[in-house]
C-alpha cells in the first residue's frame, strides 16, 4: 500500500533578517550575519548581550487581517512571529484563506486544514508583570501576597494568561486563517519544530488533513527567557562591544558558546495529489522523518549523551522512512550553535550515519547569520533546505576555521547539486528530531 | 522489521495515577465510586484572599516510594515527581519492568505535560529588584543583578514543559520517538491520540503516555481568576464544583499525573501481557472560533467526537443489536463552566442525535478537580476502569438541572452498568478539542 507524500508548499521563515524566505536566502548566500546587541531589554548584564533580534520594521499589526488587529494586544512575541510566519507561508503557497481572502472561498476546506506548531516555554512580559506586582509591595518593600489576591492582580488584564499559553501560537493561527483540522503544539526545546513537522506528516499521510501549516516560533529575548538560556550554559561570552557577527563558531574547535535568535518558520505542507491537483509549486517534499529520545546521565538532558547515538537513530529512522540512504543525502543543517557539548554530539551522530563519507557531506550552518533559533530552528532549516534544493546552491557559512572530519569550516555560497537534505537536532531534554528534504521530481 | 501498515491494533497494558484523591489506581476509583471529594483550602501559598481558596491539592505525596533511585530525580519539579510516580505504577502493571527482551528504542514517550512551577518567590523578587518605577519599565540590568544571585539553574530548567520526559526517560531507559505536547487542557488526551497513531503507523511498538501537570501557585491561580474560570464558590470547597448544575460557576482546579503504557496488540500478545482495554479511536480539531469563547453549536467538539467514532468504527446514530445506544459512557470534560458544559452537551447531542440521552456522561471534574493538562490521561483512565468493572462513577454536586442541559450525567451517585464502549473527550482553551474511544479488548 503505498502512503501519502507530503510536499511542501508555501515557506514562512520570520528570522532577523526579516520576514519571507528572500531576505534570509540572500543573507545566507551573502555571508551577512544579523547578530547585534540586543535592543528590546538592556542585555549588558548577562553574559551575552547580544542575538538575533527581528528588524524594528517588523510590525505584527500589519501582518494580520485588519479585522484582527485588537488581537495583538494578547500576542505575546513568540505568537506574533508564529502569526506572522503562518501568513506569510499562506501567501507564498498561494492559498486563499479567511485571513488572506475572506471573500472567496477557501483554498483547503478549513476541516481538512491542520496545524502543527512547536513553542517554547514562554515568559511573561516583565514590564507589563511587575507593573502589577509593584502595586502589592508590602511595609518592607517585599512583594505582599495577601494585598495581590484582594486587589494587585486586577491590574492585570483578564486575558493575561492566554499571551503565554504555548497553545496560544497555533491558537491565534488557527482562528485566522480558519483551520478548523488537527491541530497541536509540541513543546520539546530545540526539537519542538521538527517534531511538529513529523506530526503534520502523520496528520496528512493517515488522511485526517489534507495540509497543514506546520513549524515553529520562539523567542528568547525577554529577560527571564533570556536568563534560562543562559543558566543552561548556551551563552558565548559576548561584551556589548565585541563584534557578535563572528561569536558563533559551529564545529570549530575553538567554539565558546551560542547567542540566541528570536524567529521562527511555518511551512505550508500539503498532500502531493491534492497540490498538484491545484497547480501548486513545489518547494520540496517531506519524505522523512525520525525521532528519539538521548540517554540523559544528568537526568534533564542539559547535556545529552555525547556519543549522538540516538540523535543518530532518529537520522536513520528518517532516511528509512524516506527509502533513501545515507549515500542519498547531498547536505546536512544540523542545529550547529557553537555550543561544544551540543556541536560535539551532532558530529559523532553524524559520523555515525555518514562514516567515511561523512568529509563530502557539506554541513550548512546558519546560527552564525541569525542566533540559535531554539524552538523555531526546524522549520527555519527546512524552509533554508527548500530554497538549496531549488536553486542548487549552498549558502555561505561563517567563522569556523577548525572542524575537524566536518565540512563546515568558512566558506562562501557555491553552487552544488542537491537531491535530498538532512536537516536534525538534539535538544535541552534530550530528544531529537530528523527529516529528510528532497527535491521534487 | 516492523510492519508499518497503520492499522495496527493498540491495547493499554498499563496504568498509574497520582492524585488529589490518592496515589494508586484502585483506591482512588473506590473513592470516585464513593462520591468523595478532594477539595480543600489552598496550602502550597497564602490564598485566603485570593477570589479562589480553595484546590483539589495532591497530600503527602512521596515520589521516592515509587522511583528506583530517587537521587537521580533529586532536582525534578512537582509535575516531574508526579510523573514519575503515575508512570511507574503504570510501567510495574504492564510487566515491561520484568521483559527482559524489550527494546528500549522502539519504545516511545508521548506526553502532555504542562510546565513547572515557578520559582515565584524569587521571581517576583528579581521583577520588583529591577523595577524602575518612573520609568515603569524593567531596568535589565538591576534585574540580571539580581535574578543572577537569587535564582538556581535547576529549578529554571526543570520548568521546561519537556522536562517530565526527560524523568521518565532517564527513570526507565526509553529511547524511542519522545514528544511533550501543551495544548492546555485538552494535552493529554491528544498525548494519547498521538502515542496511539505512532504506534498504529510502526514506529515504536509501546508508548508510555498520558499527563502531569500542577497550577496550583500564585501566577496559576492568578492567570484563571483573572479569566474568572474558577469557581468563586463560598462555603464548602466539596461543593463548588458543580459540572451541569444550573448554578455552575467554574472549574476547581486540581493537580497531578495519570500515565498509561499503550503497546501493539501483537508485542502485547507476543509477550504475555494482558490488555486491560483498546483504543479504538482518536479524533482532533481546532475550533479556529475566538481566543476566549468555545464555538457556541459546539462545532469543534462535534468535530474531533465525528473523527475518533469513525476511526473507530462506530455510527453514533445507530444502535447496537441488543438495543442499547453506539456507546456506553462519555468522560465528560465537564469543567463546571457555564460555557463548556452547555457546549459539550450540545456537541454531544449533535454526534448522537436522539441516542445522546441514553447515554450516561458524567465529569469526575466535580470530585477531582481539574488536572489540567493531565485531566484527559486521567479521564482515560476511568474509562477503562468502567469498562473493568462495570462501573460509572458519578457527577457529584448535582442539585439543581439546568433547563438546557437534560442529558444523563449520572447524578451524585454511581452506578453499575453493561460497559464496553467509552468516549472521553477534552477540550482547551484556545480552542483545542481531543476525543479518545476505547473499548473492551476482546
Amino acid at each position: 500500500m503505498s502512503r501519502r507524500r507530503v510536499v511542501i508548499t508555501g515557506l514562512g521563515p520570520v528570522t532577523a533578517h526579516g520576514v519571507g524566505i528572500d531576505l534570509l536566502w540572500q543573507a545566507l548566500c551573502e555571508g551577512r550575519s544579523a547578530l547585534a546587541p540586543i535592543r528590546a531589554f538592556d542585555a549588558s548584564g548577562f553574559k551575552a548581550a547580544s542575538g538575533g533580534e527581528l528588524p524594528d520594521s517588523f510590525d505584527v499589526k500589519e501582518l494580520v487581517p485588519k479585522s484582527y488587529r485588537k488581537a495583538t494586544k494578547v500576542m505575546a512575541r513568540d505568537i506574533e512571529i508564529a502569526v506572522g510566519a503562518a501568513l506569510t507561508a499562506v501567501k507564498d503557497a498561494g492559498l486563499a484563506t479567511r485571513g488572506t481572502d475572506p471573500d472567496n472561498p477557501p483554498t483547503i476546506a478549513p476541516d481538512r486544514f491542520g496545524c502543527h506548531i512547536g513553542a517554547g516555554l514562554i515568559a511573561a512580559e516583565l514590564d507589563e508583570l511587575t507593573a502589577a506586582l509593584s502595586t502589592s509591595r508590602g511595609a518592607n518593600g517585599a512583594f505582599d501576597v495577601s494585598h495581590w489576591g484582594e486587589k494587585g492582580m486586577q491590574e492585570l488584564t483578564p486575558l493575561w494568561l492566554l499571551k503565554y499559553l504555548p497553545n496560544m501560537l497555533a491558537c491565534h493561527v488557527t482562528i485566522i486563517h480558519d483551520c478548523q483540522g488537527p491541530s497541536n503544539t509540541i513543546t520539546c526545546n530545540e526539537a519542538s519544530s521538527g517534531l511538529s513537522l513529523a506530526e503534520s506528516q502523520r496528520v496528512i499521510e493517515r488522511g485526517a488533513a489534507d495540509a497543514c501549516l506546520s513549524g515553529g516560533a520562539d523567542s528568547k529575548l525577554n529577560p527571564m527567557a533570556y536568563l534560562r538560556q543562559e543558566l543552561a550554559g548556551r551563552f558565548a561570552p559576548c561584551a556589548p562591544d565585541r563584534d557578535a557577527t563572528t561569536v558563533i563558531k559551529p564545529f570549530d574547535a575553538a567554539a565558546s558558546g551560542t547567542l540566541v535568535g528570536e524567529g521562527g518558520g511555518i511551512l505550508v505542507l500539503e498532500a502531493e495529489e491534492t497540490a498538484k491537483a491545484r497547480g501548486a509549486r513545489l518547494h520540496g517534499v517531506l519524505s522523512g522523518t525520525g525521532a528519539s529520545q538521548s540517554w540523559c546521565d544528568d537526568t534533564v538532558g542539559l547535556v545529552p549523551d555525547s556519543s549522538g547515538e540516538s540523535l543518530a537513530d532518529a537520522i536513520q529512522a528518517a532516511l528509512r522512512d524516506a527509502g533513501i540512504a545515507p549515500s542519498d543525502i547531498d547536505a546536512v543543517i544540523p542545529y550547529g550553535s557553537g555550543v561544544s557539548f551540543l556541536d560535539g554530539l551532532e558530529a559523532n551522530a553524524l559520523t555515525r550515519v555518514f562514516g567515511a563519507d561523512l568529509a563530502k557531506k557539506p554541513v550548512v550552518t546558519i546560527a552564525p547569520s541569525i542566533g540559535a533559533t531554539c524552538a523555531g530552528f526546524g522549520a527555519i532549516a527546512v524552509a533554508v533546505a527548500c530554497r538549496a534544493l531549488a536553486e542548487q546552491r549552498l549558502p555561505a557559512r561563517l567563522n569556523s576555521t577548525s572542524t575537524g572530519a566536518l565540512h563546515a569550516a568558512a566558506a562562501p555560497s557555491a553552487p552544488h547539486a542537491l537531491r535530498h537534505i538532512l536537516v536534525c537536532t538534539p535538544s535541552l531534554g534530550g530528544q531529537n528530531s530528523a527529516a529528510v528534504i528532497s527535491k521534487p521530481a | 522489521m516492523t510492519t508499518s501498515s497503520n492499522n495496527r491494533r493498540v491495547v493499554v497494558t498499563g496504568m498509574g495515577w497520582i492524585t488529589p484523591l490518592g496515589h494508586d489506581v484502585d483506591s482512588v476509583w473506590q473513592r470516585l465510586l464513593r462520591s468523595e471529594s478532594g477539595m480543600g483550602p489552598t496550602t502550597r501559598f497564602d490564598a485566603r484572599t485570593f477570589p479562589t481558596s480553595f484546590t483539589a491539592e495532591v497530600k503527602n505525596y512521596d515520589m521516592s516510594r515509587f522511583v528506583k533511585d530517587a537521587a537521580v530525580h533529586a532536582t525534578a519539579g512537582l509535575n516531574s515527581q508526579f510523573a514519575l510516580g503515575a508512570a511507574s505504577q503504570a510501567w510495574k502493571q504492564s510487566g515491561l519492568e520484568t521483559f527482559g527482551a524489550l527494546n528500549r528504542k522502539r519504545v516511545g514517550l508521548y506526553l502532555g505535560a504542562g510546565e513547572g512551577v515557578i520559582d515565584f518567590e524569587n521571581y517576583a523578587a528579581s521583577n520588583l529588584a529591577g523595577w524602575d518605577a518612573e520609568q515603569k519599565k524593567i531596568d535589565g540590568v538591576r534585574w540580571a543583578e539580581h535574578a543572577h544571585r537569587a535564582m538556581d539553574r535547576m529549578r529554571e530548567v526543570e520548568q521546561e514543559p519537556n522536562m517530565p520526559l526527560a524523568h521518565l526517560a532517564r527513570e526507565f531507559g526509553v529511547r524511542g520517538p519522545a514528544l511533550n505536547c501543551l495544548t492546555a487542557c485538552a494535552a493529554s488526551t491528544q498525548a494519547i491520540g498521538e502515542a496511539f497513531s505512532l504506534i498504529k503507523r510502526g514506529d515504536a511498538d509501546v508508548m508510555l503516555s498520558g499527563g502531569t501537570h500542577t497550577m496550583i501557585h500564585v501566577l496559576g491561580v492568578t492567570g484563571f481568576n483573572r479569566l474568572t474560570a474558577l469557581s468563586t464558590s463560598k462555603g464548602d470547597p466539596t461543593k463548588a464544583s458543580r459540572p451541569f448544575d444550573a448554578t455552575r460557576d467554574g472549574f476547581v482546579m486540581g493537580e497531578g499525573s495519570g500515565m498509561i503504557v499503550l503497546e501493539s496488540l501483537e508485542h502485547a500478545l507476543a509477550r504475555g501481557a494482558k490488555p486491560l482495554a483498546e483504543v479504538a479511536g482518536y479524533g482532533s480539531s481546532a475550533d479556529a472560533f475566538r481566543i476566549t469563547d468555545i464555538h457556541p453549536e459546539g462545532r469543534g467538539g462535534a468535530a474531533s467526537m465525528g473523527q475518533a467514532l469513525a476511526q473507530a468504527g462506530i455510527d453514533p446514530l445507530a444502535r447496537r443489536a441488543d438495543g442499547r445506544a453506539a456507546i456506553d459512557y462519555i468522560s465528560a470534560h465537564g469543567t463546571g463552566t457555564k460555557e463548556n458544559d452547555s457546549i459539550e452537551t450540545r456537541g454531544v447531542k449533535r454526534v448522537f442525535g436522539p441516542n445522546a440521552k441514553d447515554i450516561p456522561m458524567s465529569s469526575i471534574k466535580s470530585m477531582m478537580g481539574h488536572l489540567i493538562a493531565a485531566a484527559g490521561a486521567v479521564e482515560f483512565m476511568t474509562c477503562v476502569l468502567a469498562i473493568r468493572d462495570g462501573m460509572l462513577p458519578p457527577t457529584i454536586n448535582y442539585q439543581t438541572p439546568d433547563p438546557d442541559l437534560d442529558l444523563d450525567y449520572v447524578p451524585n451517585t454511581a452506578r453499575a452498568a453493561k460497559v464496553d464502549i467509552c468516549l472521553s473527550n477534552s477540550f482547551g482553551f484556545g480552542g483545542q478539542n481531543d476525543t479518545l474511544v476505547v473499548k473492551r479488548y476482546a
